[in-house]
């Protein structure tokens, strides 16, 4: 890392996190003072876009390559109160929390106080939203069966595709008139709104070059008055850039670069989609300019790592946007889940690694930021050289970058009936999300707590904790003389619960088709300019929508722990585990105990397995194939994000043994601590999800630095993650483990039951473990944690 | 125990063993990997361990046998044809002390390893590195001479001592013999190493 990086990434790492005001203003100021009333939405939302970008701060750090901010500086988070208003008590919260603050100048919150509060109170998209949905829907989010991705943010969750670097904004311009010529306003009732799109997106394509061209003034103005030599050079051409992109092709490495992050910037000014914006396939977008760079000597590769770690920087500058409500006071996180993806395979199914790849893997390990998020596609076709040049970043413990399953992305993308080419230009985005980068608009609506529906089943569709009937009256569970009785109510419940939560998304994708167009995000996504449908009216050529399930692990042991317990060995009555359910277990220790004997998933065992197999259909089944509200349909992910933990917190103690308030279990990975027959045991038990009938799964898996530390260790994991995608796993991540975790398993060693550590050229469980030996090992790990 | 199991229950002890060997088949494949038959002492339950090794065969399963050597020569050979790999203990090379360490004569482990040598079987040699026992300059150069003069085993695993068995002495309520010796230090392991290398032998440490 040259000593430019150096200053630039200390920089961006000491920088304090602030919200700005500056957006909420000038939205505000334009709908309150400029706005063209008489224009349609999506040309009002245009406008808005190009009012605030020629007219917010142009900041342009000291030694920077890359340039453009979204706040008036680094780190300085607008706000979005035309889809959700923060009031003065979360501004508070925000300001003072411990963990993940925003620090908030007296100057905005008056600014809050006297112009936006007033403004935008009963006006948002958030407000739209909950006055729109009906009470079961109120009723069922607030019991915690779902959560709502929508209400705070804006539909989202895509990715960039290699348009941009095929075409530059004129381009596309050109290609607005051609549509516009072409409209039929004879037979085409239709016409007129389609010319609105037209126009709203022509308007966000000017309203971008002029914000590049604000920047190569700026530069300009610089580069006059600058004394060194070198920098007053670098202004220069850094000006040259911005007034080629993103108007034209990008010609340049850097001009690729600067061009996508104009857009991103642009993107996510327009408003907060979900999981921010994602650059796609990084490597293969990028590859034919650095290549025909370093030919024609017009770069060296040290040179292209340092645009690259400029580049790396610029998604440091800008964490997520703050939340308001209730959740300001959870810790939530900085991270917006951008995620960059490598390798994988060319649109003619050829290995996609290329040098490049290994180049920005270099970065990714030198940077070693928490912003953008990383990860490796692995296609039979990669080499196992290009899997091992990751694991040593894994085992350096930054938990970056995860590893995908290429072939069974590419399956699923077909198996939904996309052509295949367009499949093997897919990828993931966020934590673990399939889609086609650039042509597909696949959003998440929420996650599903797949447990709590059984809390709810065993009290006869009455809720616990909010003292409600909110589920069907499926029967008293002591009434069911059979586990297939059980389980029959429970995909009843299950079906009601997914019935309400489609409804409600149905009615939230025309809400935000109606009333928050995305001119700028549609103009850059294919075939929205063809279609002259805006992204959140089902412009994209695929538009897909994902309810993502929580909890399948603890699901499974629940029903396993039912069946075995209650109507195969019939030693525990339904009564007597009810009652000790309501009891939280208290004063039931043999009866808790007991619960252990039910076999668990994770450990390839069939009785555990089948059950998962089972509860896998009852989801998928309730949900994929319903139509959404854009001319797609729904599908299932199975990832937590943070969810667990609060969808633990609202449920009640379950058949499983798990007490009231525990997190559920995570992902796809095993409950905590379940799984005890080793690695190759959970991922075929994982493995018995039908993954290619989903968008994504999560899984899991610990590790010590340790076995990554040599070549034979990384050969192993290597085979581990072939073997696990040859069973069409979608996604492994390796967290490695610190010492933290370590000391806590000491402490609390029944919540790591599942932690593999490397003893002497053998593993065992670090909890069966002596405690001088655990000692030794903690003290090999501690020189590796960060 | 297998003298006293009847037929009806070795056929389901063999059963439910491939079942859970054969639920690892896919990584086997990627990795090369298979299942290794350990003790104990294997070749102390010949009746089941043959009748694994030949299902295993069956199946193009790699097996390996994990053996201290001190077993009849024509098992341990028919044992031998029927596996992959043998992985063969080799502790001391002196008569009185192997009788005086491990309760056994040492003088058949030897006899079986050559006959396993001139068969041209598929070797590694496991040299458990234990300070005061074999650890000594006699013993390893005794080791040395040995494998050298009567054997073709150039592959060798040292496998320095260590406590990782400790919490389980305990666990069993049973007594640790060797709690009071420490593990050789790393620079220990490396000489020794260098020594056996200097030999023209291939050495990994631990495995």
């Amino acid at each position: 890392m040259n000593s430019r990086i150096n200053t630039l990434r200390a920089k961006t790492r000491e920088k304090e996190v602030t919200l700005s005001h500056e957006r909420a203003e000038l939205v505000t100021d334009f709908y309150g003072i400029y706005s063209a009333m008489g224009e349609s939405i999506p040309v009002q939302r245009a406008l808005c876009l190009k009012h605030i970008l020629e007219n917010k701060t142009i900041y342009i750090e000291d030694d920077e390559l890359i340039v453009g901010e979204r706040g008036p500086e680094p780190k300085a988070v607008p706000t979005y109160p035309e889809i959700c208003l923060h009031s003065l008590e979360d501004l508070e919260i925000l300001d003072s929390r411990p963990k993940v603050a925003y620090k908030v100048s007296k100057e905005t919150r008056r600014i809050y106080r006297e112009k936006i509060i007033p403004f935008w109170k009963g006006r948002t998209i958030r407000e739209k939203i909950f006055s729109a949905m009906a009470d079961p829907w109120i009723d069922s989010f607030h019991a915690g069966i779902f959560t709502e991705f929508q209400e705070q943010r804006s539909p989202g969750h895509t990715a960039g595709g290699d348009l941009i670097y095929r075409k530059g904004f004129l381009d596309l311009k050109s290609d607005i008139r051609q549509c516009l010529g072409r409209l039929d306003f004879f037979e085409d009732h239709k016409a007129l709104e389609k010319q609105d799109v037209l126009k709203s997106l022509n308007i966000a394509a000017d309203a971008l070059i002029s914000f590049a061209s604000r920047h190569a003034d700026e530069l300009d103005r610089l580069a006059a008055t600058e004394k060194d030599s070198s920098r007053k050079a670098e202004f220069q051409a850094m000006a040259a850039v911005c007034r080629r992109v993103p108007a034209h092709k990008p010609e340049t490495f850097h001009e690729a670069l600067q061009y996508y992050w104009f857009l991103h910037v642009g993107i996510i000014t327009e408003l907060n989609p979900w999981d921010a914006y994602n650059p796609g396939r990084f490597d293969q977008n990028l590859y034919p300019f650095y290549k025909q760079d370093i030919e024609n000597g017009t770069i060296t590769p040290e040179q292209a790592k340092e645009l690259l770690s400029c580049f790396w920087i610029k998604f440091h500058n800008h964490p997520a946007p703050p939340k308001v409500g209730v959740t300001a006071k959870e810790s939530n996180t900085y991270v917006d889940f951008c995620l960059i993806n490598l390798g994988g395979v060319t649109p003619d199914n050829k290995d996609g690694v290329n040098e490049l790849t290994y180049l920005v893997l270099d970065v990714i390990e030198e940077m070693r930021l928490l912003q953008p998020s990383s990860m490796i596609q692995v296609s039979r076709k990669n080499p196992d050289r290009f899997i091992k040049r990751a694991l040593k970043i894994i085992e350096t413990g930054f938990g970056q970058p995860s590893v995908f399953n290429t072939d069974a992305i590419v399956q699923e993308m077909a198996l939904q009936g996309k052509s295949v080419e367009d499949a093997r230009l897919a990828g993931a985005s966020g934590c673990v999300e399939a889609g086609v980068f650039g042509k597909e608009s696949y959003i998440l609506t929420g996650y599903f707590n797949l447990p709590k529906i059984l809390e709810i089943t065993l009290h006869n569709g009455w809720d616990p904790r909010t003292k409600k009937q909110i589920g069907l009256k499926t029967g008293d569970p002591k009434s069911f003389q059979t586990f297939d009785g059980l389980f029959d109510a429970y995909k009843r419940q299950l079906e009601y619960f997914v019935d309400i939560k489609i409804k409600g998304s149905n009615i939230i994708e025309q809400i935000n088709a109606a009333h928050m167009p995305v001119p700028l995000l549609s103009l850059v996504t294919e075939d929205c300019i063809d279609n002259a449908k805006d992204y959140n009216q089902g412009g994209a050529r695929y538009n897909t929508s994902y309810i993502q399930g929580v909890g399948i692990g603890t699901l499974t042991d629940c029903f396993s722990s039912l069946k075995y317990h209650v109507y195969d060995q019939r030693q525990m009555s339904m009564e007597k585990l009810l009652n000790a359910l309501e009891k939280d277990f208290s004063g039931e220790d043999i009866l808790h105990h007991q619960l252990n004997k039910a076999p668990h998933y994770g450990n390839d065992d069939d009785f555990a397995d089948n059950i998962l197999k089972l509860v896998f259909r009852a989801f998928h089944g309730a949900v994929t194939g319903r139509p959404n509200a854009k001319g797609g349909v729904y599908r299932i992910d199975l990832l937590p994000t943070t969810c667990h933990v609060y969808f633990g917190e609202i449920t009640g103690a379950l058949p499983d043994g798990r007490k009231a308030g525990i997190p559920v279990s995570e992902g796809i990975s095993p409950v905590q601590g379940r799984d005890i027959c080793g690695p190759t045991a959970v991922l075929k038990s994982a493995a018995k999800i039908d993954h290619l009938k989903t968008g994504g799964t999560l899984l899991n898996q610990k590790f010590l630095p340790e076995l990554l530390k040599d070549e034979k260790g990384r050969q192993a994991v290597v085979h581990l993650i072939r073997s696990y995608f040859k069973m069409d796993g979608h996604h492994i991540q390796f967290n490695v483990v610190d010492e933290k975790t370590l000391r806590d398993a000491q402490k609390n060693p029944r919540d790591h039951r599942d932690l593999i550590v490397r003893v002497a050229g053998y593993s065992d469980y670090f909890v069966d473990l002596t405690e001088a030996l655990q000692e030794e090992i903690i003290q090999r790990t501690t020189h590796h944690t960060y | 125990m297998p003298g006293k199991t009847s037929p009806e229950d070795m056929d389901m002890m063999v059963a439910g063993l491939m079942e859970e060997i054969e639920k690892d088949m896919i990584f086997y494949d990627d990795s090369g990997g298979g299942v290794t038959f350990s003790g104990g002492e294997p070749l102390s339950q010949p009746l089941l361990l043959f009748r694994l090794l030949a299902r295993c065969r069956e199946k193009e399963i790699h097996t390996g046998l994990d053996t201290s050597g001190y077993a009849e020569t024509e098992l341990l050979l028919n044992a031998a044809e029927k596996t992959d790999l043998i992985l063969y203990d080799l502790k001391l090379v002196h008569e009185t002390a192997h009788e005086a360490l491990t309760g056994k004569p040492g003088f058949p482990v030897l006899n079986n390893l050559k006959q396993l040598s001139d068969r041209k079987a598929n070797v590694n040699i496991r040299f458990p590195l234990v300070p005061q026992m074999t650890d000594t300059k006699e013993n390893i150069s005794n080791v040395i001479s040995f494998l050298v003069n009567h054997t073709l085993f150039r592959d060798i695993h040292i496998l320095p001592f260590h406590r990782a068995g400790e919490g389980k002495y305990a666990v069993l309520k049973m007594k640790n013999h060797m709690k009071d010796i420490d593990p050789p230090s790393p620079e220990r392991v490396a000489k020794v190493q260098e020594q056996f290398e200097s030999h023209g032998f291939n050495v990994t440490i631990g495995g």
